[in-house]
Parts: structure tokens; sequence; C-alpha cells
């Protein structure tokens, strides 16, 4: 099939089964199943290690897969990987500027690879430029400029080539809180005019604000899937009981108020009780004759349930 | 066009263009000629000055004690003539070897523009090419600014030297091919000084540049005679000279093409092993 023909078809533009990456005896991504829709935001969520970035290198066509059928766009990118990438747009999570070009330059040039003539890139340069927030900054060299301004100058780059797909693999890893904002935005932006996002995240706020689906992965597994909403239904409850005593050592009262939660954790300072009604609990604790020092009803969280699916422990 | 909203649509939006790989290498090639135009000038500069040392200080400063002594010059003719299409094939390899190294490992590792490039549709064929393309540009630049020198130093007289640029291009390549893969592998930058001083210098020395290989232990003249280099200064001080013969001629070209066939192959697998992971 023809990557024209592929356009009118509703068929998944990722269709991973069973893919898999070894490096050596290392299973970074161990027999992952996918599917990502045309006009979808799907979001990869995961420690660092969980295979992420594995997965997208496949998906990017620059890492054949180990093993597993993958097709990107209808094709198959060990034949048509040429092909695939030029339907890309890739945000990589190390930016690969070239630092002593300017802003501007980097566009040229990139728009360039895909075999777009010099005017058509000089005109979408310009577009890019200014839907970046860069158009001030266009001629200046890229070496000076924040962390916030290089990606979305990677951000610019990658949309050269009017992508279908859009890969971005921890967007905004490393930025300011302003910087993540401004961002996200753009890709809201993107997602709104039809652009199907996939990106990788450690931030759950990132996942929550960008993503209609997202899967949970760890150890190169898909541990869990479905829209934000869903994930918090599925593996937690609806509210979060917080309480903290004035003590150095919170699990002796583990016990005290197992029985009034579906789920209970011990953190150093605090007791996470998951429960559905966070008052009714509350009150329940006061009736036991117990005095926390600070008690906090708020709802469920992505990372309520990523932390509940992938750990505590640190894995690096 | 749905990635931005722009007031005015273009009337058709062109898509990308992809061929097959290893046929899109000019776009690589428009990369590194985007990147040059930032620092020709200094290049055309230091291209321009270096050979011009080498020409004046040991050509004629050394080259009139060489002549004047009992030697009275080399096989019959002044030193300065002897030096000059040595130095051409020398700074042919100077040149390629340091175009390759720092460059390809900045690539690679620093700025990773080429991992920019195997995002977009280009191919490892196609990175290679395109940057090996760009070094022939370099060489074809420093090696006809050194033959306008030496010609009017007086140092080149024969209008066949305009075949040894060409042949000063491929020995360039012929060394670039290798040094890339070379350097395609390398973590840092130690790796270079090894290779400036225990295979660039020596080669420098060595290959026939300064004195013809027959002054060297019989052992040193054999190796000499397998490096790149001397099969190049053969080339470039035969046609500068006229001395060169048609079938050594030959036989020197398909010694540099098949070092240069080795690199490429050698380079392709090395860009792959850090590219395609």
């Amino acid at each position: 099939m023809t990557l024209r023909a592929f356009e009118a078809t509703d068929a998944p533009l990722i269709s991973a089964r069973g893919l898999t990456k070894r490096f050596g005896d290392f299973v970074a991504v161990d027999g992952i199943d996918l599917d990502v829709h045309r006009g979808e935001a799907f979001g990869f969520l995961g420690p660092n290690g969980a295979g992420k970035s594995s997965t997208m290198r496949m998906i990017g066509c620059v890492s054949p897969p180990s093993d597993g059928s993958l097709r990107i766009l209808g094709l198959d990118p060990g034949a048509d990987g040429s092909r695939i990438r030029s339907r890309l747009g890739v945000v990589p999570q190390r930016d690969t500027l070239d630092e002593e070009l300017t802003v501007r330059e980097n566009i040229l040039v990139y728009g360039r690879y895909f075999g777009l003539s010099k005017a058509v890139v000089r005109e979408r340069a310009a577009e890019l430029l200014e839907f970046a927030q860069l158009a001030d900054r266009a001629d200046s060299v890229v070496e000076p400029l924040s962390g916030g301004m290089k990606r979305r100058l990677t951000i610019a780059r990658s949309l050269v080539n009017e992508p279908e797909l859009l890969l971005l693999d921890e967007p905004t890893t490393g930025l300011d809180p302003q910087a993540r904002h401004v961002l996200w935005d753009r890709l809201f932006r993107l997602k709104r005019s039809g652009v199907t996002l996939v990106l990788t995240t450690h931030y759950m706020d990132e996942a929550e604000q960008l993503c209609d689906r997202l899967v949970v992965m760890d150890g190169g597994a898909i541990v869990a899937e479905g829209s934000p909403r869903q994930l918090i239904a599925e593996h937690s409850t609806r509210e979060v009981l917080e309480l903290r005593f004035a003590v150095d050592d919170h699990a002796p009262y583990q016990a005290k108020v197992a029985d009034l939660a579906r789920r209970i954790e011990v953190l150093p300072d605090r007791l996470l009780l998951y429960v559905d009604d966070g008052d009714a609990a509350a009150a329940a604790v006061h009736d036991r004759g117990l005095t926390p020092l600070s008690v906090l009803v708020r709802r469920s969280t992505l990372e309520d349930v990523f932390l509940h699916l992938t750990g505590r422990t640190l894995i690096d | 066009m749905p990635a931005v909203n722009t007031a005015h649509t273009p009337i058709a939006s062109p898509r990308p263009v992809t061929r097959r790989p290893g046929r899109m290498w000019d776009r690589a090639l428009a990369y590194w000629m985007m990147s040059y135009r930032r620092v020709w000038r200094g290049s055309i500069i230091s291209g321009f000055l270096s050979p011009l040392l080498f020409l004046v200080a040991i050509g004629i400063g050394l080259g009139s004690l060489v002549d004047d002594g009992p030697a009275g010059g080399i096989e019959g003719i002044s030193y300065l003539m002897f030096l000059a299409p040595g130095i051409l094939a020398a700074q042919a390899m100077q040149t390629a070897i340091s175009e390759s190294t720092f460059p390809v490992l900045g690539a690679m590792k620093w700025q990773r523009q080429y991992h920019a490039m195997t995002a977009a549709p280009l191919g490892i064929a196609d990175i290679v090419l395109g940057h090996l393309a760009f070094i022939a540009f370099r060489l074809t630049i420093t090696s006809t600014t050194f033959v306008v020198i030496a010609t009017a130093f007086g140092a080149i007289e024969s209008w066949w030297v305009v075949l040894a640029v060409p042949v000063a291009i491929l020995t360039g390549l012929a060394f670039a091919a290798p040094v890339f893969a070379y350097a395609a592998r390398q973590e840092g930058p130690s790796g270079f000084s090894m290779l400036f001083r225990f295979v660039m210098l020596p080669l420098f020395l060595f290959s026939g540049t300064f004195f013809p290989v027959d002054q060297l232990p019989v052992v040193l003249e054999v190796i000499a005679k397998f490096t790149p280099l001397w099969h190049s200064v053969e080339l470039c001080r035969g046609l500068a000279l006229e001395t060169l013969s048609l079938l050594p001629a030959l036989g020197h070209l398909a010694y540099l093409l098949a070092w240069l066939a080795l690199g490429i192959t050698l380079a392709m697998r090395g860009f792959r092993a850090k590219l395609v992971v």
C-alpha cells in the first residue's frame, strides 16, 4: 500500500505485536502490543529504564526490532524506514540542533533533508518560527538560547515536513515550569489541528494534560493501559486520605487504620489510605481516638497509579 | 496543512520526497555546506598559508642547500620542483584527516547532526557519502589553491598538474573514508592524537614527500610503498614533472581506489553500529 492510500483508511498509524528489543542479554522492550490511531495523543509513561525510549526509537525507524511485528503508517520499518521517516516528526530526548547555526538555518537545513525545495522550506520556517514563538530570535545562533527555546526549536523543526505523526521523547524534561507550560500549549494546538502525538514522559501532569490514552511501562512491559481517568479508576481508588502523625515512624499506625482503606501505604512522614470516601474514612479515624497532626483528603491522581504500578523504589 | 494554522495556505502543500537510500547524499552535503558558510574565510586563509610556509621554508630555504650542494638537486631537478607535488599529496591527506576526525565525532556524539539526519529520511549511505562529498569539496579548494600558488612560485611548470588536482582529491578521500570508520567508533578525542602522531606524521615524513623513498633502509622503503600516500605522491610528482607512464599510473590509481572502497565499506559499518541501534 502506498502512503497516500493508507491515509484514506482508518487503520492504526502504529501497530505493534510482540514488539521486542534486546541489547545483548538485556531485554529493553519485552513483547509489547499496541495500536495508536489517527488524531490520538498517546503517551508512554514509565520510570527511567522502562523501555520507553527504545520503543520510541523503534517507532522512529532508527532501531530495528529484535522480534515481533511493527507497522508504521501501514508500512514495514525494515523495508520502508526512509519513506516512513519522511512522514514522521521526531523530537528526540536529547536535542540534535546545530548550535553554531542560527535558529532559522536549523529549520532550513532540516527541511532539505526531506527533499523540500528551498522556497517551500523558507516559507514554512517563517510560519514555524512564529508558531514556536521564536520569530524574534530567528537569526540568532542557537548556542546561547535557553533550554525552553531550544526545545521549541526542536519541535518547530520536527514539523517542517508537516508530519502526520509526531514522536516526542520526554519533550519537557529539564525545563522550568513556565517553559513547560508554553510547550504544552503548543503541543495542545498541534493535537487540536489533527496531528497524532506520541510522547514519552515521566511527568504525570504532562500525561494528564496531553494524553487521551496512555500505557504505563515498567521493566520493558506494558503494565497498564487506558485513559488517565480509566487508569485511576482501575488502579487506584477515587480518593486518597493522607494522615500525618506527630511521630517519626508511621509504621505502627498502619495496623490501627488498615481496615478502613482498600490499600494503605506507609511513607516516612505520612500514611496514604486509598479509599472511596475520604471524609468518611477521616471521620472513622477520629472515632478511633486517633489524632493526626494533619488530615488531607484529595482525589487520586495518575501519580498514585504510577507509583502503585511501578513501585516507589529507585531502579536506575 | 495540519501542523500550523496559517493565514495563507500554500496552493498545494508540497510533500517530502524520498529517494532510495544512498541517493539522498546531496541533502547531507547541503548541511555541511551550510555549516561551512560560517567558517569558510578562516579555512581559506589557513589552507593557503600552511602550504605556502612549507614551500618557502623547505622548498626554497632548505632547497637552496640541496641544489647548491654536491647532490645538485634531486634526480636532476630543483628541490622546490621535487617537493611541490609531494606537498600537494600530503596536504590532501592532512586536510582530509582533519576534516574526518573531530567533525565526525562531533556529529556523532556532541552536536549529533548525524542523528538529526537519521530521524529524517536519510540513510547511512546518504550520511557517509554526503559528508565525503563535502570533504571532496574542501579538497578541491585546498588543492587548487596550492597548485596555483606553487605555479606562481615556479615550483610547477607542467600543465599536466591539472590532473594532479583530482588525484589529490582521490587521495584525501582514500584517507577520509577509513578515518570516518575510526572516528565513528571513538568515545572521545584522545584516539585522534594517536592517529595524528603515529599515522599521519610518519606518513607525511616517510612517503616520499620530502625525499625519494629509496633513500630509506629497505624495510622502511617496502613499508612506505604500501602507504596510500606514497602512491599519491608518485602520481602527483609524475604528473608535475611529466615523468609518469601509464601502467604504473593505473596501478597507483587502483590502489587509492581500493583504499577508498574499503574505507567506505568500513565507514558505513561504523556509522550503522552507532546510529542504528
